[in-house]
């Protein structure tokens, strides 16, 4: 309106701005360099809330008015519905309504993004359970109460009247003939059959002089977040807005898929994530709970409505990991070369597909090769339904079922051959990169001799081998067990996750902003939930920008302000998001560079950038500090042509290829031969992600990583009877190792940069978990001399095999187990 | 729906008094309704410690003790464990030794450490990695949550 500004007062005003420039506040000369750069061990700048009590989870969340959900789930593993009948319900105190399939608004139901063949069967999931349901724990009706305490009661009151059928529960007997079928329109409980073979496999194979066969289960485990799920949500009537907080770890997708199941415009919805109380993967999905929040809260006419999920509601709505029986055959000579693997996997999906279930066990097919230079491989994955919880993305999903696989493997072709562990992966190691593996990935580089070479000189290989021979097999045996790991992260160039039906492309975006006063707004499309990516993201715009660690601020979470992110899993983050931060770092840097020659009058190229200061080479007085480079951009009264204002700049981040960490983890265990029961003695993690912004978050990812994996090794297994009940959905009955369980676990690392993203870094958030189970089993199987044994390697099982009573327990029938695993 | 009973107790210090349904747990009591969310709840069987606070000096699973048995007691959570704005050491030590990732466990499990450290200032890993069983970790491997401990052990003593 400049008709406004002949008002004298304004006048004088622009006139007395015009004379001296705009004040700005003095800019804060801080040191540029405080020692908080790339590489160094910074603590961590979102501990201060979190370690006070002040950290704000979706619980923490109350809003005005709000009443409470609580979902009525089915107690049956598959059953129709007869009738629901909310009467009861209705009438405990303080319930304020009950819906039902039908009574609220939905356009879609639960989502799922992957189709791994193109004609995978994605049967539809209601958001509420219509006519059948096909997993315990499979959300029936929603109530609404005053409190969470009234909305329990209410959900406890819901009367269902539900007609058993048979169900299914383990994943072969799904594919057999005669099956209760899951599915009508899911024949044969197939969802899709993935198969992989790379030329002339048959005969590449035939006449090997040695042959290895297994089967090997990888079993059922649940992720167990300290902090379940919850959401809060509330609608504006008036203009159709939704505010979302939701305890994920994909707040976009999140909102995405809610404008399609909701029927809202996506722009009109916001998504926020508070403080997230871990995930796992569990997190890295869209759930039926988000949408019918939002739906009742719409019915409400816009009250605001919380659900706060319970653990054992947990450990039946929220997704699992793993559950794949696999049969493997290695294929070598007697020197211990490896002519090919064959592989066939069937992995159990569960009741119903969630965002990514059939692509967990393709990325195993991938990554099945592993470190080793295997050119013959042949696969076929069986994705089967069965009435149990959903699985998916379970920290490392499918690949630490393809590692464990394959140094189980190994190790048994080692045992086969008499040669020494380390000895035989040394013949088999990559060695030249990039290496195009027989599935078409191109391993970026690295330097297996290098991280097996490291361990073993630090565990002191040598004498822990004559150790072991001296004591012989009396008492507490000792084994060692060796995990010469690889895995793909980094997910993903989009090009490559269209091409593998993921649904989901893989670019990161990543925008900087400076303040008039020289402090820097990093804003991630990441979603952290315990990485650090504030702490790390800061680190590296001190070492390329020389803004102190302490004047940046990280924003991530909240679809309001940031640009579209793909969120945090799959060891992504940094190699993709910390990416798209130091592209967009040097988008503001050439710009600033630009802004400093006009004011140095020097030219751009005669500028170097030294402790975020331009100096003029040659004449290092001479020079523009970034706080004033950013003034002036400000003011922008004095720019250099066609130079726009502000500081600021947004990418998009589309990696050329995944990357590729590896190491060596060295488990050494004592195996009580009375008892059955495992000690670790040693455990030692010899990691290489490539270049390390911050090797104590790093340690401390691998720290976490091992212990989910031991977890898996020796005690976590998610079990269902017959009857498709889970026995195991509790924390008592699922042991989530303790303090006690988990040993110390050193780190180490070599460092191998990348050439796929700008910043030389990999990945190293499952790191711990693909690695760990295999060093973990090997160890115990070392100790013992068999074989192979099933996870998890719990006292009886370990135990059992040392009577020689193979692994079932008694009651199942000693004549059929034939030794189980044991050799 | 029985009567509410009346229930009066301190919390870091301040008094507060409450009509609360007999059934409703302390950990509800402090989080909804005085406003101290720092007390977390991960599971529902007294396993994962997530809301561990000190009851008249024990540590308890606040998810385990009805709001009403409280009464006349004197209960500690995270928010009251710095003092006069300076962070306990143990709240320190779990920043500098890197103990916490999510940070969902982390006040139970300093609340947790408390005690031990009161137990024995100077313990050993093993009194230690035994004093936090019954606090669960999904982040850390429980690996920096020892070292956390260990370096503010001798400082609480003096803290105090």
């Amino acid at each position: 309106m400049p008709d406004q500004i002949t008002e004298p007062a304004i006048d004088s005003q622009l006139a007395e701005a015009a004379g001296r420039a705009v004040e700005l506040p003095e800019p804060e000369q801080a040191p540029a360099d405080t020692g908080k750069g790339i590489g160094v061990s910074v603590l961590r700048k979102e501990d201060a809330e979190l370690i006070t009590g002040q950290g704000r989870f979706v619980d923490d969340i109350r809003l005005t008015g709000m009443l409470h959900l609580a979902f009525s789930r089915s107690p049956l593993a598959h059953a129709e519905i007869r009738s629901i009948d909310t009467s009861a319900a209705l009438a405990v105190p303080g319930v304020r309504a009950v819906y039902t399939y039908g009574d609220l608004d939905f356009h879609a139901g639960v989502p799922t993004g992957s189709n791994p063949t193109g004609d995978a069967i994605q049967p539809e999931r209601p958001v509420l359970a219509r006519n059948k349901v096909r997993m315990v724990g499979e959300p029936i009706a929603v109530v609404v109460a005053d409190s969470r305490y009234a909305a329990a009661d209410g959900a406890a009151a819901v009367f269902v009247d539900l007609v058993p059928l048979d169900p299914v529960v383990a994943v072969e007997d799904a594919l057999r003939d005669g099956a209760p079928q899951v599915h009508d329109d899911a024949p044969g409980n197939l969802c899709c059959s993935i198969v992989y073979a790379t030329d002339g496999f048959d005969e590449a194979v035939a006449g090997a002089e040695v042959v290895v066969e297994q089967r090997i289960v990888n079993q059922r485990l649940t992720p167990v977040a300290i902090e379940g799920r919850g959401v809060v949500a509330q609608v504006t009537p008036a203009s159709d807005e939704v505010t979302l907080y939701t305890s994920t770890q994909v707040p976009h997708f999140v909102r995405t898929f809610a404008s399609v199941v909701n029927g809202i415009s996506e722009e009109k919805i916001r998504v926020i994530t508070p403080d997230v109380g871990g995930g796992f993967g569990s997190k890295l999905n869209t759930y039926a709970e988000e949408f019918a929040a939002i739906a009742v809260s719409k019915k409400l006419g816009g009250t605001p409505v919380k659900w706060i999920e319970g653990r054992s509601e947990n450990m039946l709505a929220t997704t699992h990991g793993r559950d794949q029986v696999q049969y493997a055959t290695l294929y070598a000579d007697r020197e211990g070369r490896v002519r090919g693997l064959r592989l066939r996997i069937v992995s159990n999906m569960g009741a119903y597909l969630q965002l990514l279930s059939p692509s967990i066990p393709h990325l195993t097919l991938f990554m099945a090769p592993g470190a080793y230079d295997i050119q013959n491989y042949a696969c076929q994955v069986d994705c089967a339904f069965t009435n149990t919880t959903p699985t998916d993305a379970y920290r490392g999903a499918g690949r630490p079922e393809a590692a464990h696989m394959i140094e189980r493997m190994m190790d048994m072709l080692a045992r086969r051959l008499e040669l020494d562990p380390a000895e035989l992966r040394r013949r088999n190691f990559v060695r030249e990169f990039p290496y195009t593996t027989a599935t078409g990935l191109s391993y970026d580089s690295g330097d297996y001799d290098g991280t097996l070479d490291r361990a073993l000189e630090l565990v002191d290989y040598a004498e822990l081998r004559r150790e072991q021979a001296a004591r012989g097999t009396n008492g507490k045996r000792l084994g060692i067990g060796l995990s010469t790991y690889v895995e793909v992260c980094g997910l993903a160039p989009s090009s490559v996750t269209k091409a593998l039906g993921i649904g989901a492309p893989g670019w990161e975006s990543g925008t900087i902003r400076f303040h008039p006063t020289g402090k820097v707004t990093l804003i991630t499309g990441t979603s952290p939930h315990g990485q650090g990516h504030a702490t790390s993201w800061s680190q590296i715009v001190e070492s390329e920008l020389g803004i102190p660690f302490d004047q940046v601020e990280v924003l991530h979470g909240d679809t309001a302000f940031a640009p579209y992110g793909l969120g945090t899993y799959g060891s992504r983050s940094l190699a993709v998001g910390g990416s798209a931060i130091f592209r967009s770092i040097e988008k503001v840097k050439e710009k600033a560079r630009k802004i400093a020659a006009h004011g140095l009058e020097a030219a751009e190229d005669d500028l170097e950038y030294v402790e975020g200061r331009f100096r003029v080479k040659g004449s290092p007085d001479r020079g523009m500090t970034i706080q004033d480079v950013v003034g002036a951009a400000w003011t922008a009264a004095d720019l250099p042509e066609g130079v726009e204002p502000g500081l600021e700049a947004t990418t998009f981040f589309d990696p050329p290829n995944f990357v590729f960490p590896f190491g060596c983890h060295v488990c050494v265990t004592e195996v009580d031969t009375e008892t059955g029961k495992v000690a670790i003695r040693r455990y030692l993690a010899v990691d290489d992600c490539g270049r390390v912004i911050n090797p104590m978050i790093v340690d401390g990812q691998v720290h976490g990583g091992v212990a989910q994996s031991i977890g898996q090794a020796l005690y976590e297994e998610t079990v269902y009877d017959e009857d498709g009940q889970c026995l195991t959905a509790n924390l008592v009955d699922y042991m989530v190792p303790t303090a006690v369980e988990i040993p110390r676990i050193e780190t180490a690392r070599t460092e191998t940069p990348t050439p796929t993203n700008p910043l030389g870094v990999k990945g190293v958030g499952e790191a711990g978990t693909i690695a760990a189970s295999a060093a973990v089993v090997n160890s115990v199987c070392d100790a013992l001399g068999v074989d192979h044994m099933d996870m998890p390697l719990q006292p009886e099982r370990v135990w059992r095999i040392l009577q020689g009573l193979g692994e079932k327990p008694i009651e199942a029938g000693l004549a059929e187990t034939k030794g189980g695993g044991a050799s | 729906m029985p009567d509410p009973v009346r229930v009066s107790l301190t919390v870091n210090g301040r008094t507060y008094e409450r009509d609360v349904e007999p059934r409703l747990l302390l950990v509800h009591l402090l989080r909804d309704e005085l406003g101290l969310t720092g007390t977390h709840i991960g599971c529902d069987t007294s396993t994962c410690g997530a809301c561990t606070v000190r009851l008249d000096g024990d540590t308890v699973k606040s998810c385990t003790v009805f709001a009403f048995s409280a009464e006349g007691c004197d209960v500690q959570t995270i928010e009251g464990l710095a003092t006069n704005g300076e962070l306990h050491p143990l709240q320190r030590a779990f920043h500098e030794e890197h103990g916490l990732q999510c940070g969902y466990c982390t006040p139970g499990m300093i609340m947790a450490a408390t005690a031990i450290l009161e137990r024995s200032p100077n313990p050993s890993d093993e009194e230690i990695r035994t004093g936090l069983e019954g606090n669960l970790c999904r982040c850390t491997g429980y690996h920096n949550i020892v070292e956390a401990v260990k370096a503010a052990a001798g400082e609480v003593a003096t803290h105090a």
